[in-house]
């Protein structure tokens, strides 16, 4: 086949994406500097008013916590995980597919019976007699916390697994009978090669937590706001423009970080394969 | 340079009813290079595996210079291993590959360098150590691998079909540099192969083994020559199997030859197959001293070069081959001549018939 030819096999997919992502992005775009002429005033509200920039770097800070949070459990659960012999792997790995399958505002709400004044967790207090009175745990930061870990959770675990399950078990052999003992093994061999997928697992639940709105919506307070949770206000109020300023702020954002991301990790995964930890 | 005799003692490997090894039983001397040499699903690796501590033996000892190694971890073993699939670490440079071992025992700085590159210089790849392994070739890889496994000089180096990954011509080449590596090193080395060949050229001992247990063990000449058993003449080069029956006087004649042999060593009652391998027959003028002979029908000939091979069938119906080295004078024989054929009983092996 020519090249020419070849060429015409990108069309479908080239399609699709300008169809889907190109021509939206660009409207989105579009809507917020035109309205209806050309104007940057929704942009100069965003960055003058110190409430929006709270919101932005709020976000941010959410979601990276709840991406560090995921990695912290997810990783260890992967490695537990893949620890286990092959048919009782494949029982876990189903375990944590099951949530996955219900919607996240289900999901949210399940949080709401858990830590609500009625909830869950207070009876279990008021029944060991910890708690005389009932503990507001709904709409704080933590609540949207651990609702956020426990919905993105799986991601980070089957990431975290699907890397670990690419590594051959005699390099851990090579690197035992070398004169490693079990945790030297895992520091230079175990965990510099399990470091890109968990890498990009991290970013990936980054990614999802920086769009949140539900969540922080159902269980947070005022707070929680995050940047989803203000442009659907402005929605609402029909403040399109601005709006669609909000939603420009949260692509770039979103981007600009997961560049960061990938640039810390490229700069951390240099430092751990030089020589281990 | 250090180097460490070993032993297994009565060692057996269960993985719930298979019998992976079988009461095992091997002494290694101090500096020597033993194969284990067998068809896959033998035992080879998970002997190697109880060796370096991968694996537990269910029952038995297993002792390394003049301690039981049971009860240690793979690091505390001290041994070198070169694996089927060389385990070098991706994300490490060649340098630092052969650097592993050091480098966890606490060497640093210059001493570290100098005997790193001493080591890379050892295997040809001086000019390497800045590569990543997958910048290598199959057989630089393999050498990495050896410079890794040895550059903390232990006692004993295990390898599990090293070469089995590289092609026919680089195979030979490394067999070579391997021999002359174990001349230069010293050290007590265990290497596992499927491949006869290459135990013959390597190694001091081959340990033939079937199902967990050894079937013989010997130097090359003892176990190509003096086989014990149809399946080790069998696995090690080819040989034609003639059956055998008691004759007067302690006599015996071949099945298919319609000959009658003098008394051969070995030869009894269960002990009914006689092994002669294809280069101990060649053609025979007519009844030569001492010569069991045999008239025969050439059915195939084909041509090697150095030699040719020969098929044939006896006048008694028994089909045979054998080898002409085409040493002076000799020439190409037709293919349905007729032909006498014999062979020095000397060189015939009486072994036992397998029980399938
Ligand atoms: N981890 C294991 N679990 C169950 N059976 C095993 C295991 N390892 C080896 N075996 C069995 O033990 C026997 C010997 O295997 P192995 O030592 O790998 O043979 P070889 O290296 O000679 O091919 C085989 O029958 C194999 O199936
Ligand atoms: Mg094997």
């Amino acid at each position: 086949m020519k090249f020419r030819q070849i060429l015409w096999l990108f069309l479908p997919a080239t399609l699709l994406l300008v169809a889907f992502i190109a021509a939206p992005s660009f409207d989105l775009f579009r809507a917020s500097v035109f309205d209806p002429d050309f104007t940057t005033e929704h942009f100069e509200r965003l960055i003058n008013r110190s409430v929006y920039l709270d919101v932005m770097w709020r976000t941010i800070r959410v979601s990276l916590t709840v991406a560090v949070l995921c990695t912290l459990i997810g990783y260890p659960v992967a490695f537990f995980i893949n620890l286990q012999p092959r048919r009782r792997q494949t029982l876990l790995l189903f375990l944590i597919l099951i949530p996955m399958w219900m919607s996240i505002l289900i999901r949210t709400y399940a949080w709401i019976v858990i830590l609500g004044r009625d909830g869950l967790v207070n009876q279990m207090l008021a029944m060991l007699g910890l708690a005389t009175e009932p503990m507001q745990m709904l709409y704080t930061s933590g609540a949207v916390l651990a609702a956020m870990v426990q919905i993105l959770l799986p991601i980070q675990i089957l990431t975290c697994y699907a890397a670990m399950t690419e590594i051959d078990f005699d390099l851990i052999r090579a690197a035992r009978v070398l004169g490693a003992r079990p945790r030297q093994a895992l520091a230079r061999v175990f965990l510099p090669l399990s470091l890109d997928g968990t890498l990009t697992g991290l970013v990936i639940v980054f990614m999802l937590s920086m769009g949140f709105f539900i969540t922080p919506a159902l269980l947070g307070g005022r707070q929680d706001t995050m940047i989803a949770n203000l442009i659907e206000f402005q929605v609402q109020r029909l403040n399109w423009s601005f709006a669609a300023a909000l939603g420009v702020v949260l692509l770039v954002l979103t981007v600009g970080m997961i560049v960061a991301l990938r640039g810390a990790g490229k700069l951390l995964a240099r430092r751990v394969l030089k020589g281990g930890l | 340079m250090s180097v460490a005799d070993l032993s297994f003692n009565q060692v057996t490997k269960r993985f719930g009813k298979v019998v992976a090894l079988d009461k095992f039983d091997l002494d290694v001397a101090p500096g020597e290079f033993v194969t284990f040499l067998g068809p896959s699903g033998s035992g080879k690796t998970t002997a190697l595996n109880i060796l370096a501590g991968f694996a537990a033996a269910t029952e038995g000892d297993v002792r390394i210079g003049d301690r039981s190694v049971v009860n240690l971890p793979p690091e505390k073993r001290n041994v070198g291993m070169v694996f089927q699939s060389y385990s070098l670490f991706p994300h490490l440079t060649v340098f630092e590959n052969v650097a592993f071992p050091l480098r966890l025992r606490g060497t640093r700085g210059a001493a570290l360098t100098a005997r790193v590159i001493a080591a890379l210089e050892m295997v040809h790849l001086g000019d390497y150590a800045a590569r990543m392994p997958s910048e290598l070739s199959g057989g630089q890889r393999q050498r990495v691998a050896f410079a890794r496994a040895v550059i903390f000089d232990p006692p004993v180096l295990l390898m599990d079909e090293p070469l089995s990954a590289l092609d026919l011509k680089l195979r030979e080449q490394m067999q070579l540099e391997i021999k002359r590596f174990h001349a230069q090193i010293g050290c007590t080395i265990i290497f596992v192969t499927h491949d006869q060949g290459e135990a013959l050229t390597l190694s001091d001992r081959v340990a033939v083994m079937r199902d967990g247990q050894i079937a013989q063990v010997g130097s090359p000449q003892e176990i190509y020559d003096r086989p014990n058993s149809q399946y080790v003449a069998e696995f090690i080069g080819r040989t034609n199997l003639f059956r055998l029956n008691a004759g007067q006087g302690g006599t015996w004649t071949i099945d298919g030859l319609g000959v009658t042999m003098p008394p051969v060593r070995g030869a009894n009652a269960t002990n009914t197959l006689l092994s002669v391998r294809p280069e101990k027959i060649r053609p025979v003028d007519s009844d030569e001293a001492g010569q069991v002979s045999f008239d025969a029908r050439l059915t195939q000939v084909i041509f090697q070069g150095d030699h040719v091979q020969y098929e044939a069938v006896s006048s008694g119906g028994s089909p045979l081959y054998f080898q002409d080295y085409r040493g002076p004078g000799t020439h190409l024989m037709k293919r349905g001549e007729q032909i006498r054929l014999g062979f020095d009983p000397g060189d015939a092996v009486p072994v036992a018939r397998d029980v399938a």
